[in-house]
């Protein structure tokens, strides 16, 4: 970890770019002949080499069944593996490590709430509220409980610049809400939501809230004890860490009056033909062997996050967002989509009568990664009259020179229509 | 008019010319789609639509003197010069022609390095449906 240290002075709060791009081998590669720039971190993050090392000796050094083995390989798997939930714990300031649960992703993490808690505590007429800015793993869960149910799904709609209708939202909150289930930052958008205060509003009605933290984790603070949320969930791939791996946090008092997930070893107490009794918590809802290795190395992630400060690598970010903002807008027929107040590092935009597609595979072919399409946010695609947009999304070890070159792309780009 | 295959090595020595340049060879196909003619825009139907694409691209035919002729369009530049290098090939062409056509230049300039994978299954979805186009034609006539 000490090598980690001279990457920032946390108190200066000036992020070492070299040292940290140094820790990702795979940005160090040419692609089409250009080196490469990697834009397309919403969609997931470079690893660092300690992560790919953690993986790597996890299989060459610990690898074994973690929780019930008798053997000194076991135990030591199993060591990594707690640690790295209570790492988690610290992470998002749970606070016990039994309200840390590992899935496989944040869909995974929606889709148990929906399952369990869903199954117990959502009847006919009841009401969930989700929002137009959902990632589909957040909307269809919802619809599929909710035509089973014959429950209602509200929609909180956006304004023009892709910040909520707060004062809409109000309206649809009534005694009939069970369950709000928001975006904290929009993966399309980047728009953050200010879901403190809408988790308290749910609160005065009784509903619960689930908040879906796949965009915000890697760049914000998510405090789940200050936010008061019920449900958090988001995944490893998007911090830095391995895929595969999800986490989703609940409430003491939820998380024990929920029905398991999935059947299976690991979950149980006892079993017998008559009847099975469930495990405690958080391995109640662990059903089955999990994703040790990624697990283990997603604590290394985290390590890595912890040393910089979300501080220092929200501030770095922000400063090639402003900047990619302020260059962009001299581009001719550059359409920004979504332009919030407060936004984590996206720059979604479209080019005058280019295709997204088109943008994509011309910007490919310098070297720079980005995503295009509808970024499985459909309905939101479908409220700006839109097919989709361009993407780029920027993470700690991008640089202003990286930034600079996505400008003069698509500069040229943008000649070829306009 | 000059038969498939001189075209095709027409093609592949276009290609050659852009060497393993990604960024001219992609500039290039979309100039080739800029070039072709304009499509009505009344046949943007959901009829013409040729299924397997992740682009929209419409497609139709014209029978000419018993040769089939082409026109297409795609809402992505890249696609539409796509579909354009298949045009410049395979249409104004007996049946017989296309349904016989081996389309060895896609794999000689290497268009799936190009392209990617998911473009090339929809660049074989417009081969097919030309294909289709020229088998129901070949049928009729021989009915």
């Amino acid at each position: 970890m000490s090598d980690l240290e001279p990457l920032n002075s946390i108190n200066s709060g000036i992020i070492a770019e070299d040292k940290i791009r140094a820790l990702f081998p795979i940005l160090h590669q040419e692609v089409n002949g250009k080196p490469l720039v990697y834009f397309d971190n919403a969609a997931t993050t470079q690893k660092p080499i300690q992560v790919i090392d953690a993986l790597k000796k996890y299989y060459e050094v610990d690898n074994s069944n973690i929780h019930r083995g008798a053997h000194t390989l076991a135990s030591r798997a199993t060591d990594y593996f707690e640690q790295t939930r209570n790492l988690v714990k610290q992470f998002i300031n749970a606070p016990s490590t039994e309200q840390v649960i590992f899935t496989k992703g944040t869909t995974d993490s929606i889709n148990l709430v929906a399952s369990t808690f869903g199954r117990k505590f959502i009847a006919e007429g009841d009401e969930i509220i989700i929002s137009t800015l959902e990632h589909h793993s957040n909307i269809v869960p919802w619809q599929m409980l909710c035509e089973e149910k014959g429950a209602i799904l509200k929609i909180i709609p956006i304004h023009d610049n892709g910040e909520l209708d707060l004062e809409a939202y109000k309206n649809l909150l009534s005694n009939k809400t069970k369950l709000v289930a928001v975006v904290h930052a929009s993966n399309a958008l980047g728009t953050i939501n200010p879901v403190k205060e809408m988790i308290e509003q749910a609160h005065e009605f009784g509903a619960k809230f689930l908040l879906d933290g796949a965009q915000s984790t890697a760049h914000l603070d998510v405090d789940v004890q200050d936010l008061d949320c019920d449900f958090l969930a988001f995944s490893a791939h998007k911090v830095y860490g391995p895929t595969g791996v999800g986490i989703l946090y609940g409430k003491w008092e939820l998380l024990e009056s929920m029905p398991p997930y999935q059947g299976g070893g690991e979950m149980i107490k006892e079993v017998t033909f008559a009847k099975t009794t469930y495990n405690d918590i958080p391995y109640k809802f662990e059903a089955g062997t999990p994703n040790i290795a990624d697990v283990i190395a997603f604590g290394e992630a985290i390590r890595f996050v912890n040393q910089l400060g979300k501080a220092a690598i929200r501030k770095h970010e922000n400063q090639l967002l402003e900047h990619a903002r302020e260059r962009c807008a001299t581009i001719k027929g550059f359409i920004p989509i979504g332009t919030a107040r407060d936004k984590v590092s996206v720059l979604s935009f479209g080019i005058n009568n280019i295709h997204p597609f088109d943008v994509g595979m011309m910007l490919d072919a310098s070297g720079i990664a980005v995503r295009t399409g509808h970024h499985c946010t459909q309905p939101l695609m479908e409220r700006f009259k839109i097919e989709g947009t361009v993407r780029a999304s920027f993470a700690v070890y991008n640089t202003i020179e990286e930034v600079d070159r996505l400008v003069e792309s698509l500069t040229k780009i943008s000649k070829r229509k306009n | 008019m000059a038969d498939i295959n001189s075209i095709q090595e027409e093609i592949i020595s276009e290609f050659e010319i852009l060497g393993d340049d990604k960024e001219s060879t992609i500039y290039y196909i979309m100039e080739l789609g800029d070039q072709l003619q304009e499509f009505p825009e009344e046949e943007k139907k959901e009829d013409n639509i040729i299924k397997g694409c992740q682009s929209k691209v419409w497609l139709t035919t014209t029978l000419e003197d018993g040769k089939i002729c082409f026109q297409a369009d795609s809402n992505t530049d890249i696609t539409k010069g796509l579909i354009s290098l298949l045009i410049r090939v395979l249409s104004e062409r007996k049946a017989s022609e296309i349904i016989n056509a081996d389309l060895y230049f896609i794999d000689k300039i290497g268009m799936g390095n190009i392209i990617g994978s998911q473009r090339s299954n929809g660049l074989s979805a417009m081969i097919k449906q030309m294909k289709l186009y020229a088998i129901a034609y070949q049928a009729k006539t021989n009915a």
